[in-house]
């Protein structure tokens, strides 16, 4: 090569670097930089009115996701923290496994229509992606309290009385699954309608059922969508702050409700940094186990 | 294939895509049905009326709110749509080093939980000593919007044929001019999706928000969810539908446009 042409690729390159540059540069000091921020917190001693103490450092904030002090300093064993991370984890795979259960049969039901009627159904999946989250919720509050219109609904069939589900572990989870479940329906819509539907009547040809046919064709090869569907469930439901906040009411508390609380009324900094760096973490390692195992590039169908 | 066979009907499916689309919008319908609802009880229908959107217009507390929000979503729209527009030029073309590492940076954003990037933000700035303002809001917005601008972006220069700007350098014009001429035409479509993406998901942004908001800065969905909190009323309802109809209006017009232009 040339050291024209060489000299060329480099200005080349020099230019592009140039163009991203603006781009890094706000992600690496607005985003980066926090996330630095927040891991040094965590290991800082807790200001006495909210904020830390800035070089006082202090592995506290981690101890006390397991053990309490005592009145006299000793440690105490504590699982209320370990229990709020159960029962988000819970819920969150609640949450994954009826979003699969309704948006597999819908994802299916989709590729199966002609292209007309798809195009429509598809933009009623994708409506609400566009809509704000918070008023969403907000008509759930509406349904589900006490005297709302789901108990009215459920006394026109002779149930009378309340359901009383508003603010409790069940609220929680259709509030997830009304919101996370287009997130399920259309990665598998995409990877049914990428799918080769002539392998599927040559199982029917070959004499299998159409339970069969789901079974061993077309649950196998939609996997790819089935699994990115799990993960756009899973890692918003673990995270969130708004459903729990609204629909829990403060009962039913999950990791992002507590991370809230250290910076509000808590006043324990370096406990919510630590936290949120947890989840981050588990966010983290959920992508990193999706990238090994589905994103080879001689993917087969079966993965 | 032939959908009509029907060797396609499994059963179950059906039933369980409508119960799906009702679950999606029957919460929807109710609200705005009752957000015309006369009484004072956000659930009890007594009669129709439009008084509360009315209320809604003459609350000088939302009226700031929502213009609070609008001037975050746009000025948060811009920047975002031209620091995107120049990475996604920047990335685009023959792999460098450390290219996947730059092309994961800029997605990050969308990876992180939301309550993570508000809580490490609001950290950062209370250590730099930046008092929480409509600025501080903006930066967080600039920052969480760049992924949903740059994507679309980058995916219409993906699909863009590189032998036009060749085409155009053999006809003489200048890197600038073919940019202008050639390029940036063709890349606009990416751009306002992009741009437009950018601004929704800016406008709908509450616990970035709510974490990064001064005293007295506060966006539409701040005061929507302070509003909830003191217990529900027909004035959320009201200003709950405006939000969800101006966005359905938004997208059903750009389907709409997006169909006519096969």
């Amino acid at each position: 090569m040339s050291t024209l042409q060489q000299r060329q690729q480099a200005r080349q390159l020099r230019h592009r670097l140039l163009l991203s540059a603006p781009a890094m540069a706000m992600l690496g000091v607005f985003l980066l930089v926090p996330l630095g921020i927040m891991l040094l917190v965590s290991v800082l001693q807790g200001g006495d009115y909210g904020g830390v103490k800035w070089g006082e450092y202090s592995f506290e904030a981690y101890v006390s996701f397991f053990y309490e002090r005592d009145l006299d300093d000793s440690l105490v064993f504590n699982t209320d923290y370990l229990q709020i991370f159960q029962r988000s984890l819970w819920l969150s795979v609640l949450t994954t496994a009826g979003c699969l259960l309704i948006g597999f049969p819908t994802a299916l039901y989709l590729a199966l229509q002609d292209e007309k009627r798809r195009n429509l159904l598809l933009f009623l999946v994708t409506v609400p992606f566009w809509t704000n989250l918070l008023v969403r919720v907000y008509a759930w509050i509406l349904l589900l309290r006490n005297g709302g219109l789901v108990d009215s609904g459920l006394g026109l069939f002779g149930f009378d009385g309340s359901l009383g589900i508003l603010y409790s572990d069940a609220a929680v989870i259709v509030g997830l699954l009304y919101s996370f479940l287009p997130f399920m329906v259309l990665p598998i819509y995409t990877s049914l309608e990428k799918l080769d539907w002539r392998l599927v009547e040559a199982a029917f040809d070959l004499g299998a059922n159409r339970r069969k046919a789901l079974q061993r064709v077309i649950v196998p090869l939609a996997m790819p969508g089935i699994v990115a569907g799990t993960l756009l469930v899973f890692i918003p439901s673990l995270g969130n702050y708004i459903i729990p906040e609204l629909l829990g009411g403060g009962k039913s508390l999950m990791i992002g409700n507590l991370i809230q609380l250290q910076f509000g009324t808590a006043h324990n900094w370096p406990l919510g940094a630590a936290l949120a760096f947890v989840l981050l973490a588990l966010v983290l390692l959920a992508m990193l186990s999706y990238n090994l195992r589905f994103r080879q590039p001689a993917m087969e169908g079966h993965a | 294939m032939n959908r009509r066979n029907p060797l396609w009907r499994f059963t179950g499916v059906r039933p369980t895509a409508w119960l799906f689309f009702a679950f999606l919008y029957v919460p929807i319908v109710v609200l705005v049905a009752l957000s015309f609802n006369g009484g004072q009880s956000a659930t009890l229908w007594n009669g129709f009326s439009l008084k509360w959107y009315a209320a809604v217009a003459n609350d000088p507390e939302i009226v700031r709110a929502a213009k609070n929000s609008l001037i975050v979503a746009s000025l948060a729209t811009l920047i975002a749509t031209i620091l995107a527009t120049l990475a996604a030029l920047g990335m685009h073309g023959r792999t460098f080093r450390g290219q996947t590492l730059m092309g994961g940076v800029l997605g990050l954003p969308l990876l992180i939980p939301e309550i993570v990037t508000a809580v490490a933000t609001l950290m950062f700035f209370s250590f730099i000593g930046l008092k929480l303002s409509l600025f501080t809001i903006l930066i967080a917005h600039v920052v969480f919007c760049i992924p949903f601008a740059y994507l679309p972006i980058r995916a219409r220069l993906q699909g863009m044929d590189p032998r036009l700007a060749e085409a155009a350098a053999d006809l003489y014009a200048s890197p600038w001019r073919a940019f202008w001429r050639v390029d940036f035409p063709l890349l606009l479509p990416g751009i306002l999706s992009g741009a437009m993406l950018a601004f929704i998901i800016s406008m709908d942004d509450f616990v970035i928000t709510y974490f990064v908001a001064g005293a007295g800065a506060t966006t539409l969905p701040v005061y929507i969810f302070s509003a909830i909190r003191m217990g529900i009323s027909p004035k959320i309802n009201a200003i709950s539908s405006i939000i969800l109809l101006i966005s359905i209006l938004f997208v059903a017009l750009s389907y709409y446009v997006g169909q006519r232009r096969r």
